[in-house]
Order: C-alpha cells, then structure tokens, then sequence
C-alpha cells in the first residue's frame, strides 16, 4: 500500500472528509518523510514543521465542528523559494536575499491561506530561477530522489524533488523557460505551465516579466487542475493578469478525434533515443483512444535558444538591477575604497559577492545585448524572431488540437556534468523555451522510465487559455497508464 | 586559436554598467563564455526579419486600467525592515560628500 504522503490530494481529501484520516495523520507523515530524506535530497531552503502541524490540528478541529472547509483544506503544499511570503524567508536560492523577509504576500500565496492549505516550507531552486539543474543553489544543490547522483531538474527542482520524495503532497513553481516542466519530468511528477497571464506574478521575484509564469506541481492531472483553480485569475496588483474566467469544466478523458501534432523537428537529431521511444509510445497510447496522430512543422524550433537567451537576460538584468545593497538583502559591509563613488563601491562589491556565477552570466549578457549599439542587433532581432516562432505555433494549431512533444531531449543528467559549459546546459531547454516565447500553455506528465529506472516525461502544449484541453489529454494518459503512481525506490 | 567576439575592454565596460566588481579570473572566464554564446547567437543573422514586427509581450491586452481606489500600504517601518543600514526612517549609505 502506498504511504499517505504518496497519495494525490484529491485522494486524501477524500478519506479525510469519509473520516478514514486526520488532516494531522496526512502532515505528520509528510514531515516524517521529509525528516527522514532531506539531508539527502536537500529539497527544502526553510521549513515551518510546527507551525504546519499546528495547522493541521486546528483544522482537525474546525472540521470536528462541522464546519465546512475548502475542498484543498489541510494539504501540505511545498513554495519555491522565489514567491514571496509574508514574514518568512524568501530567498531565491541567492546570497544576495539570503536574510529577505518579505512584509508582504503573493497573490497565489494569499489564495493558498484562503483555502486553508498547509506551507510545508520554501524549496530549493537555481539562484533566481536561472537554471536547469537547481545546481546554481546558494544553499547547495538538490538531488533527485530517483538517482542521489543526479539532478532534479530546474529551476524547480526544489518542489517538484519534494513531491517526487513525498516531502509535500503538492507545490508551487515557477517556469521561465521550462522551470515546471523540464524538473517535473525528471522528478516524474505532473508539472503544469499555464498560459501567460493565467496566474499573477504578484510577489514571484521577477526574472523575465514577459515569460515567467506560476504554475502547479502535483501528483497526477487531477491535482494540477485543482491547484490551478486556486491560484489562477485576474489580480489588479498584476496589469499581466488576464481577466478571464478559469476553466471549470470536469476532467472526462475523452479524447477521441482529437488531433495530435507531432512536430518533425523535436524527434530528430540531438535526442536520447529512449526519450524518443517514450514518447512514441505515449502517442500510440493516444492513438488508441481515437486520437488522430499528425506531422507538423514548427521550423523556426532550431532558432529558440538563442532567441530565450537574448530576451531573458535582457529582462533579468534590468530586473535584477534593484539588488544594491540598499533596500534589502545582502551588503558587503568591507568594499575598497577605489576613489569613486563610495555608494558605487559598496554596491559593485556587493554585487559581485551577492550573486553566483550564472546569474552574473546573464545580467552581463543582458546588460551587453542591451547596450549602446548592440540593441538592434540583439534584442530586437530576438524579439522580432520571437514573432516568428509564436507564428509557427498558430500555423500549427491551424490544423492540430494538442503538439506533442518530449520534455527534455535526455533523462536527468548527472550533477557536475553540465556545469561547467552554460551553452550546453541552455541547449537542453529547446523543447520547453519556445512555448514561453509564444506564452502557451503546456504541461509535463510521467511518461515512462528508462532502463536505469529514469524518469522521463511527455510535454503537451496547447492552444493560448486551453489547459482544460491539456490536461484531459494527460488526464486520459494517466487514467491508462501508472508511471504517476510509482514511487522512487525504498519508499 | 579562435579570436573572441568580445575583448577585454568589452567586459570591463559590460562589469560597470553591471555594476560588478569582476575579479581577473572572473572577466578572464566571462570573456570566454560570453563570447561563445554570443558567437552561437550569430545564427538569428540568418534569419531576415526586416517585415517582422517583434514581440515584446504574448499577449494582446492593450491600455489595461485598475479601479482608481485607496488601499492600506506597507508603513515606514515595515518598508526598512530589511534594510542593511537604516538611520532614523531612512536607508542609510555610505558618506557621499565629505
């Protein structure tokens, strides 16, 4: 039987209103695993055990009472450490914000208290969300609860390692360019990127405004979708926001008819060939529910990353350019003296000592692509060429419903392998990069395993504001399959 | 050996308007890997893009309005909790003028 920290939300909520559980039984068994597994997962920045199991019993006793609680009530739910939350740290995996106290809340984490969910603690990330791997940690690197030896995925390798290990039963992420998605498949776990504008960023540290998006991470499609239902809508602290009702339609998983786009470009050249096997048989496990398998084209795929890697750095480094010593965080209190301004010394100082080498990479690229003479050249090329890859995502879903694709063109690497090459590392988000570009949805469900009992996923994109489509079709794969089931070995 | 797109004066200049005192090592190995990603940026020329217009956002929202209401606000107090240096209800910096 699995343990109750294995079981989705929508499970365990379930036994808890038949009485069958205690919302105290569900938080002392995830504080349980989390004791027991993360001195060698290193999933969690802060936790807050006490206060959590302190909430769960007080709900315990509203619930007693009769009183009627929200459906997510009681949930231990995991924040990744880049969304704000009032009055404990919030420190984006950087020495810079390592002591940032926020004095205020993010509008998913005032939605999170409102439903009475249970914040088990801040999870591990790259500094900034400026990764792939949750190596560019400040406070050390997160190990996949697969294979110790590997990495989680990034950069919320934090959560989705948290609820790959039954550390939280569901968390929060955040995906720039594939920061859900590409960590949720190789922690094999249910990551969804909504549409841009679906979930306000109000209080997400900004790292590039015009592709970051909040999204859920969860055991299986079910979950995702109630969790999006929490913490999606307009926001007037967010002008990005959109004013549009949620989905709320019920998950069917029927499919039948439905086309799928296979585009050509994203199985060829460059792909482990058992992430290519997985998911081809994903697609014929599609096709045999009815699903019309079809070609298509996405040809300006090969131009993705060096267009994210263009827009994103510029962003990021005009975002990052409040972090000065001044305000809050971090300051070097011993800088030299070099005859300039004295201000200007203490924030160079602090600057260079605040931030790791990744995300002083891509303030000095940004800041380079931005300057005097190379904008033309750089930034507005990328962005008119971001134009052309949001074009080829409407050409395509002139003729499909759904774009079916891997997540990553490999299983989780080993840590230290990438490393040392930044180009090599940022070459493998081509398959996640574009939808930010084109701010689709797109979502990360389990997809099988490799013969070292890897996890890999399959990556669904949609058409702008269709999740609802998305997540039926995992939700058709999952009720199919049982790769989302499965748990990380001695667990 | 292959020339570097950036040079050495580039990286400093890039350090500065950064405001990132960059040790020797530092712009030694930021030279190197700006400058192969840059190089592998070159691709995009291929690209002509002249009837593009670009995309600076995904979305179509135009002239995005809020009500126009009072609300509470962090107080002073709160606004220098974090602060490395304060002085009586100011951020404090380093003397400036002697």
């Amino acid at each position: 039987m699995s343990k109750l920290s294995f079981l989705p939300a929508h499970v365990l909520s379930e036994k808890v209103r038949k009485g069958e559980l205690s919302f105290s039984d569900i938080t002392t068994e995830v504080i349980a695993q989390l004791e027991a597994k993360d001195k060698s997962i290193n999933a969690y920045i802060s936790r807050r055990l006490e206060a959590a199991l302190e909430e769960a019993k007080s709900l315990d006793e509203s619930l007693a009472k009769g009183e009627d609680l929200p459906s997510l009530a009681g949930i231990p739910l995991a924040v990744k450490d880049n969304i704000c939350t009032r009055g404990f740290l919030t420190t984006c995996a950087s020495k810079i914000l390592y002591n940032f106290v926020p004095p205020y809340n993010a509008t998913v984490v005032e939605k999170i208290k409102k439903e009475k969910m249970i914040i088990i603690g801040k999870t591990n990330m790259d500094e900034f969300a400026m990764g792939s791997s949750t190596e560019n940690s400040y406070f050390g690197t997160t190990h996949n609860p697969w294979d110790y030896q590997r990495v989680p995925g990034g950069s919320s390798g934090g959560s989705t390692a948290a609820v790959a290990a039954g550390e939280a039963i569901m968390a929060l992420g955040s995906d720039t360019g594939g920061s859900i998605r590409q960590p949720a498949s190789f922690c094999s776990v249910t990551g969804l990127k909504p549409t841009y504008g679906r979930v306000s960023r109000y209080g997400l540290v900004a790292f590039a405004s015009s592709l970051d998006q909040i999204g859920p991470i969860a055991r299986d499609v079910q979950d995702a979708y109630l969790l999006l239902k929490i913490i999606g809508g307009y926001d007037p602290c967010d002008s990005t926001s959109l004013p549009l009702p949620l989905p709320e339609e019920q998950l069917t998983g029927k499919v039948k008819g439905k086309i799928l786009g296979l585009p050509k470009e994203y199985l060829s050249e460059g792909i482990d060939p058992k992430v290519k096997e997985i998911v081809e048989k994903a697609i014929k496990v599609w096709e045999e529910m009815g699903c019309v398998i079809k070609e298509i084209t996405l040809p300006h795929t090969k131009y993705s990353v060096a267009t994210y890697y263009i827009v994103a750095p510029c962003e990021a480094s005009s975002n990052l350019a409040r972090y000065d010593g001044v305000q809050y965080g971090f300051r070097n209190p011993e800088y030299t003296i070099t005859g300039q301004n004295p201000v200007i010394d203490m924030m160079e100082e602090t600057r260079d000592q605040g931030f790791g080498s990744e995300v002083k990479r891509r303030i000095m690229l940004g800041t380079f692509t931005l300057s005097h003479g190379y904008f033309e050249a750089y930034y507005l090329k990328a962005q008119k060429v971001r134009t052309l890859i949001k074009e080829d995502f409407e050409k395509a879903f002139q003729s499909c419903d759904f774009i079916v694709t891997p997540v990553s063109p490999t299983p989780p690497f080993k840590i230290g392998e990438k490393v040392s090459d930044p180009l090599k590392m940022y070459l493998s988000d081509i398959f996640t990069i574009p939808v930010n570009l084109a701010g689709l949805p797109a979502i990360s469900i389990p997809g099988g395993f490799t013969e070292q009992n890897l996890p890999v996923g399959v990556q669904i994109i949609g058409k702008p504001l269709d999740e609802y489509g998305i997540l039926n079709l995992g939700f058709a794969f999952q009720e199919a399959t049982d790769f989302h089931k499965r748990t990380p070995h001695g667990n | 050996m292959k020339s570097n797109i950036l040079s050495e004066k580039d990286i400093e200049k890039v350090g500065k308007l950064s405001r990132l005192k960059l040790t020797p090592e530092e712009k030694e190995l930021y030279l190197k890997q700006l400058s192969s990603i840059l190089e592998f940026m070159e691709q995009l020329k291929e690209l002509n893009t002249e009837e593009v217009l670009p995309t600076f956002y995904p979305l179509d929202l135009k002239s995005v309005w809020r009500k126009d209401c009072v609300t509470s606000s962090l107080s002073q107090e709160e606004a220098l909790d974090n602060a490395p240096a304060k002085e009586r209800g100011y951020f404090k910096v380093p003397r400036i003028i002697e």
